[in-house]
C-alpha cells in the first residue's frame, strides 16, 4: 500500500497537540516552536503533494481508504484530492503557519491552549476539504467549530463571547439541517440497510428526483450560505472577524469562509445539479448584493478591521458569483480567488494585527502618515492592498478577471453589476490607506512606532512573494484545477438532462446489481 | 418454561448485595464508606458477569412473567453502568455531607433491583412491582440530605406525584385487564383476535393511563412537572442516579407494553406520542435556557433528551428501537459523567450549585473543566462525542420512517440546546472568577467515574461500532415477546 499521504497530512497537527499537552503550560517558546515547527511540516507535505499532484487527471488522488469505520452507518473513512481541493489543502498549512508566526508576542496568556486550539483547528479544516465520505465531511465540519469557538471567546476583545456564541449558533443551525440532508441521501442509496452508505462516490453516483433535489440542495445550501457568508446571512461574520485575536480573523477568513464555498462546489452543485440551475438566478442576486452591499457598509468603516471584515463579505460574493455562473472560467476564477481573498484577507488581518500590537487601536481617525516612521510596513501593506482590489499583475486581478468573463458569457448585466462592485473595493480600500499612510504624521504616539522587525517581515514574505506569482503567472496553479473544473460543469449539465422518468428506472436496476455483486464479494 | 433463575441471575445479585451492605452497615464505623463502596464495585460485578452470561439464553420463565431477551441484557448492562457511576461519583459526598450513611448504598440497590425488574418482565402487575420497588427507594434517596430544607421538599413532592402516577399505573392496568383478562403481555397479545371491536377503546383507555404513568417516571411534558424541583433539591449524587437509571426503566417498560399494543394501536395513538415528543423537547429545551442553577437546567435538559428517545419511540420499528436504547446507553454514560464533575464542583453544603459560580474554573482546574466540556458538548450532540452518535442514529430512525418534520424539530431543538450547554463552557473558560472557591472535592472513586465516562464518551463518539451493533442485536429481539406465544399457548 502507498503512504497515506492524506492521513499523515490531516492528523499531524493532532500529534502536535499530543506534543504540546505534554509540555509544561509556562515553557511558552517550546511550545510556539512546536505548534510553528508541526504546521510548518504539514505545509511542507502539502507542497510535495501538490507538486506530485497530477493535474489532468480528475479522479480523487492519493486517496485513502475506503476503510470501514462506522459499519453500521454505512461510514467509511476515506480522503482524496482533485484539483478543487488541492489548492485549498495547500492554503490551510500555510495561513496556519502564518497565524501562528503572527501571535508570537500578540498572545502571551494561555500560550498552551491557545496553540492547541490552533492545531485542532488545522486538522479540522484539512479534514474538510480531503474527506471524500459525507458523514466523515460533516464530523471534521462541526469538530472544527469547537476550537475556533474557543479561540474567539477566550482570546479575542471586546464583545467576544458574543461574538463566539454568535458564530456557534449560526454555523450550527445550518449544519443541522445539513446533518438531515445526509441521512436522507444516505437513507436513499439503498433499500437495504446493509448496503446503505455516506460514501461520497457513491451517492453522487444516484439520481435524485428534481423535487428531492430542490430540498436537499437548500439543507445543504443554508449550511454552506451562513458559512460563506452570503447576503443576508452574514451578520455573524463582522462580530466574529472583528473581536477574534489576529491569527483567529486570519484563519477565519482566509480558510473557514472558503470552506462554504468549497461546500457549494464539492457537494450542491454535482450532487444536486437541477436544483443547481434552478437557483442560478437566486445566488447570483444575492452575490450581487453581497458585492455591492458588503462594500459599501466598508466604506463607512471607522475601524480598519471592521473594514476588512465587510470586505470579504464582497470578496466572497464575487467567488460565489463565478461559481454559479457555471462556465470553466467562472468556476476557475471562483477557486482562484479564494486562494486569493485567503491570502490576501489573511494578510490584511495580520498587518492590522502588527499595526494594533503597537498602538491597541485600529479606529482609522487614530493613524494618518504612518507611511513616513513605518515605510516597509506601508509597502507590504500597499502591495496587499492592491492585490485585494485586483490591479493587473496581482493575483486578485486574474481571480476576478476570470469570474467576470465567466460571468459575462451567460449574463452580462451581471457582469455589469460585479465590475462596478471592483470600483467600489477601491474607492473604500484606497480611501482607508489614504487616510491611514498618507498625509502628515501628526499624532505624537505614532511618531515613534517601529517598522515591522525581522519575524513580521519574515511572515510578510512569502505572501508578497505568492501576490505576483499568482498575479504574473497562474498557469501553474490553473493546470493543476481547469480539468477538475471542467469535470464538475460536465456532471452539473449532463446529469440536468436525465428528465425522463424511464431513464431513473434503468439506472436503479442496474445500480442495484452493482450492489448485489458487492455484497457477494465482501 | 419453568423457572430458570439464569435469566435473574443479575436482580439476584444486586438484591443480595444491597441485604449485604444493609446488614454490614450495622456493624461499620459510620464514615467507612469506601468498604461499602468496595462491596458495591463487587456486588455490581457478580451481577455484570451474570448479565454477560445470560446474553445466549433467550426464555420466558416464571409463568412467563420474565423474560430474557437481548433487550433485558442491553438495559440491565445500562443499570449496571449507572449505579456503579453513581457508587464512584457519590463517594466523597456521602461521606462528607451524608456522614457516610450507608442507606444511601442499600436504597440505590434497590432501585436498581426495581429497574431490572421492570425490563425484564412481560406481565403488568411484574412491571409495576419493579415501579414501586425503584420509586420508593427513589423518594427516600432525594430527602437523604436531611439537614437540607429543599432535599426534604423535593422529597415529599416527588412522593405525592409519584403516588398519584402510580394509581394511574394502576388503573391502566385494571382496564387491560378488563378488556383481555389478563396482565401477561404474552397471553394478552394472542388474545387480540377473540377480543374483537369492543376492547378497542378499554385499550386505548388503558394505553393512556399507563402512558401517563410511566410517563412521569421519564419525566415526559406535561407530566414533567416534578423533574426540575426534585433534581434541584435532591443531593448531587441522587440526581444523577435518578436522571439516568430510572428514565432508561421507564423507556424499557414503555417499548415493552408498546411492542406488545402496536397490532391495536392505531395512527391517532402515534400522533398523540408525536404531539408529546415535540412537546417535551421544547419545553425542556427552552426552560433549559433561563436556568441558573447546573442541576435545574440539567433537569429540563434531561426532559429533553427524554423527548429525543420519544422521537426514535415514535419512528418505531428496529432502527427506532435499537437507536432509542443506543440513546439511553449513551446519555446515562454522559450525564452521569456531567454529574460527577458537578460533585467535584459543588463544594461543603452544596454551595457551588450556580453556573455562574463555575467562572473561571477553565484554567483553574483544566483537567475537570475539560471533562466537563466535553460532556456539555456531548450532551449538546457534537460530532466525535457519544452525544452526536447516539442522535445521529434517532434521526435516521425517523427519516427512515418518514418522520421528517419531527426530525426537523428535533434537530432545531438541539440547535436550542446548544446555547445553554455552551453557555457552561462560556462560564467556566471566559468570564473571570467571581468567589473563592475551597477545592476539588477530590477521591480515587470520583476520579475513576470521570475517566470512564469520559473515555466512553469519546470511545463512543469516534469508534461506537461495536455498541451500535449490540443496540442492533438488541432491536432484533423486538418481536420476540409474539414468538414466546406460542410457547405461552402450548402450557
Amino acid at each position: 500500500m502507498e503512504w497515506p499521504v492524506l492521513t499523515w497530512i490531516v492528523f499531524l497537527p493532532l500529534l502536535g497537540c499530543l506534543v504540546i499537552l505534554l509540555l509544561n503550560k509556562t515553557w511558552h517558546n517550546a511550545i510556539r516552536w512546536t505548534a510553528l515547527i508541526t504546521a510548518f511540516i504539514d505545509f511542507i507535505l502539502t507542497i510535495i503533494l501538490f507538486w506530485k499532484f497530477n493535474g489532468s487527471n480528475t479522479d480523487m488522488q492519493f486517496v485513502v481508504g475506503p476503510l470501514p469505520w462506522i459499519e453500521s452507518f454505512g461510514v467509511t473513512f476515506s480522503l482524496g484530492v482533485d484539483g478543487i481541493s488541492i489548492l485549498l489543502v495547500v492554503l490551510t498549512p500555510f495561513l496556519t503557519a502564518m497565524a501562528i508566526a503572527s501571535s508570537w508576542t500578540s498572545i502571551t496568556e494561555k500560550v498552551k491552549g491557545f496553540m492547541i486550539s490552533m492545531l485542532l483547528l488545522q486538522t479540522g479544516m484539512l479534514g474538510v476539504f480531503v474527506a471524500t465520505d459525507l458523514f466523515l465531511f460533516y464530523v471534521f465540519w462541526e469538530v472544527m467549530l469547537v476550537p475556533m469557538y474557543f479561540m474567539i471567546g477566550i482570546w479575542g476583545g471586546g464583545r467576544k463571547i458574543y461574538a463566539a456564541v454568535k458564530f456557534v449558533l449560526f454555523t450550527m443551525f445550518g449544519s443541522l439541517l445539513m446533518l438531515l440532508a445526509i441521512i436522507k441521501l444516505y437513507v436513499m442509496t439503498s433499500p437495504d440497510p446493509l448496503l446503505r452508505t455516506t460514501d461520497f462516490m457513491t451517492i453522487l453516483n444516484m439520481k435524485i428526483t428534481p423535487d428531492l433535489q430542490v430540498w436537499l440542495f437548500l439543507a445543504f445550501a443554508l449550511a454552506f450560505a451562513i458559512k460563506v457568508p452570503l447576503f443576508p446571512f452574514h451578520t455573524w461574520l463582522p462580530d466574529a472577524h472583528v473581536e477574534a485575536p489576529t491569527a483567529g480573523s486570519v484563519i477565519l477568513a482566509g480558510i473557514l469562509l472558503k470552506m462554504g464555498t468549497y461546500g457549494f462546489l464539492r457537494f450542491c452543485l454535482p450532487l444536486f445539479p437541477d436544483a443547481t440551475l434552478q437557483f442560478v438566478p437566486l445566488i447570483s442576486i444575492l452575490s450581487l448584493i453581497g458585492i455591492t452591499y458588503g462594500a459599501l457598509i466598508a466604506m463607512v468603516q471607522k475601524d480598519v478591521k471592521s473594514l476588512v471584515a465587510y470586505s470579504s463579505v464582497a470578496h466572497l460574493g464575487f467567488v460565489m458569483l463565478g461559481m454559479f455562473a457555471l462556465t470553466a472560467q467562472g468556476v476557475t476564477g471562483s477557486i482562484l480567488q479564494m486562494i486569493n481573498h485567503g491570502i490576501a484577507t489573511g494578510a490584511l488581518f495580520f498587518l492590522v494585527g502588527v499595526i494594533y500590537e503597537r498602538r491597541h487601536t485600529r479606529l482609522i481617525a487614530d493613524f494618518g502618515g504612518i507611511a513616513h516612521v513605518m515605510p516597509l510596513y506601508a509597502t507590504v501593506f500597499l502591495i496587499v492592498t492592491l492585490a485585494s482590489i485586483g490591479l493587473p499583475g496581482t493575483n486578485g486581478f486574474v481571480g476576478e478577471f476570470l469570474i467576470l468573463l465567466g460571468t459575462f458569457k451567460v449574463n452580462p448585466v451581471y457582469a455589469a453589476i460585479g465590475t462596478a462592485g471592483i470600483v467600489l473595493a477601491a474607492v473604500y480600500m484606497l480611501w482607508m490607506v489614504q487616510r491611514v499612510f498618507f498625509g502628515k504624521c501628526e499624532k505624537e504616539e505614532n511618531k515613534k512606532l517601529l517598522d515591522m522587525n525581522w519575524r513580521e517581515t519574515f511572515i510578510a514574505l512569502p505572501i508578497v512573494i505568492m501576490i505576483f506569482w499568482i498575479g504574473i503567472y497562474p498557469k501553474t496553479f490553473i493546470d493543476k484545477i481547469e480539468p477538475s473544473v471542467n469535470k464538475v460543469i460536465e456532471t452539473v449539465k449532463s446529469k440536468a438532462l436525465v428528465e425522463d422518468e424511464s431513464d431513473f428506472q434503468a439506472y436503479d436496476s442496474s445500480r442495484e446489481k452493482a450492489l448485489e455483486k458487492k455484497k457477494a464479494n465482501k | 418454561m419453568g423457572f430458570n433463575w439464569t435469566i435473574i441471575g443479575p436482580e439476584i445479585a444486586i438484591l443480595v448485595t444491597g441485604s449485604v451492605i444493609l446488614v454490614s452497615g450495622l456493624f461499620l464505623k459510620k464514615g467507612r464508606n469506601s468498604v461499602l463502596t468496595a462491596i458495591s464495585l463487587i456486588g455490581i460485578l457478580i451481577a455484570l458477569s451474570l448479565t454477560f452470561k445470560s446474553f445466549s439464553i433467550t426464555d420466558l420463565s416464571f409463568q412467563g412473567a420474565v423474560i430474557g431477551d437481548r433487550i433485558a441484557f442491553f438495559f440491565k448492562i445500562i443499570f449496571c453502568l449507572g449505579t456503579l457511576l453513581t457508587i464512584f461519583a457519590a463517594s466523597t459526598y456521602v461521606g462528607r455531607e451524608l456522614k457516610g450513611l450507608s442507606e444511601f448504598y442499600i436504597l440505590v440497590f434497590f432501585a436498581t433491583f426495581g429497574m431490572m425488574v421492570m425490563a425484564s418482565s412481560t406481565d403488568l402487575i411484574a412491571i409495576f412491582l419493579g415501579l414501586e420497588v425503584m420509586s420508593i427507594p427513589l423518594y427516600v434517596l432525594a430527602g437523604i440530605y436531611r439537614k437540607r430544607l429543599r432535599s426534604r421538599e423535593a422529597s415529599m413532592k416527588y412522593f405525592f406525584l409519584g403516588a398519584f402516577a402510580s394509581g394511574f399505573f394502576l388503573y391502566g392496568i385494571a382496564l387491560i385487564f378488563g378488556a383481555y383478562g389478563s396482565t401477561n403481555l404474552i397471553e394478552i397479545s394472542s388474545r387480540f383476535s377473540f377480543a374483537g371491536g369492543a376492547s378497542t377503546f378499554l385499550t386505548l383507555a388503558g394505553i393512556a393511563l399507563i402512558l401517563i404513568g410511566v410517563g412521569f417516571k421519564v419525566a415526559i411534558a406535561p407530566f414533567h412537572m416534578w423533574a426540575p424541583d426534585v433534581y434541584e433539591g435532591a443531593p448531587a449524587p441522587v440526581t444523577a442516579f435518578m436522571s439516568a437509571g430510572p428514565k432508561a426503566a421507564g423507556f424499557a417498560a414503555l417499548f415493552r407494553i408498546f411492542t406488545v399494543f402496536a397490532p391495536v394501536l392505531n395512527d391517532k395513538f402515534t400522533s398523540i406520542l408525536w404531539i408529546l415528543c415535540v412537546l417535551t423537547m421544547t419545553w425542556g429545551n427552552v426552560l433549559a435556557i433561563s436556568q441558573k442553577n447546573i442541576k435545574r437546567m440539567l433537569a429540563y435538559s434531561s426532559i429533553a433528551h427524554a423527548g429525543y428517545v420519544m422521537i426514535a419511540l415514535v419512528a418505531g420499528g428496529k432502527s427506532g428501537f435499537s437507536a432509542a436504547i443506543f440513546y439511553l446507553l449513551v446519555y446515562t454514560i454522559i450525564n452521569i459523567g456531567a454529574f460527577a464533575v458537578i460533585i467535584l464542583f459543588i463544594g461543603k453544603g452544596e454551595k457551588f450549585e450556580n453556573i455562574s459560580d463555575y467562572a473561571g474554573f477553565g484554567f483553574k482546574y483544566p483537567f475537570a473543566a475539560i471533562a466537563l466540556t466535553i460532556f456539555m458538548l456531548a450532551l449538546a450532540g457534537i460530532p466525535a462525542t457519544a452525544g452526536f452518535v447516539g442522535k445521529y442514529k434517532i434521526f435516521m430512525a425517523a427519516l427512515n420512517s418518514g418522520f421528517y418534520w419531527l426530525a426537523i424539530i428535533g434537530v432545531i431543538n438541539s440547535l436550542i440546546s446548544v446555547w445553554y450547554y455552551i453557555y457552561v463552557v462560556v462560564t467556566m473558560y471566559m468570564k473571570p472568577a467571581e468567589h473563592e472557591h475551597p477545592g476539588l472535592a477530590f477521591s480515587p472513586t470520583l476520579l475513576v467515574a470521570v475517566l470512564i465516562t469520559l473515555i466512553l464518551t469519546l470511545q463512543l463518539g469516534l469508534f461506537p461500532e461495536s455498541y451500535l451493533k449490540f443496540s442492533d442485536l438488541a432491536g432484533e429481539h423486538l418481536g420476540l415477546m409474539t414468538i414466546f406465544q406460542s410457547i405461552f399457548n402450548s402450557l
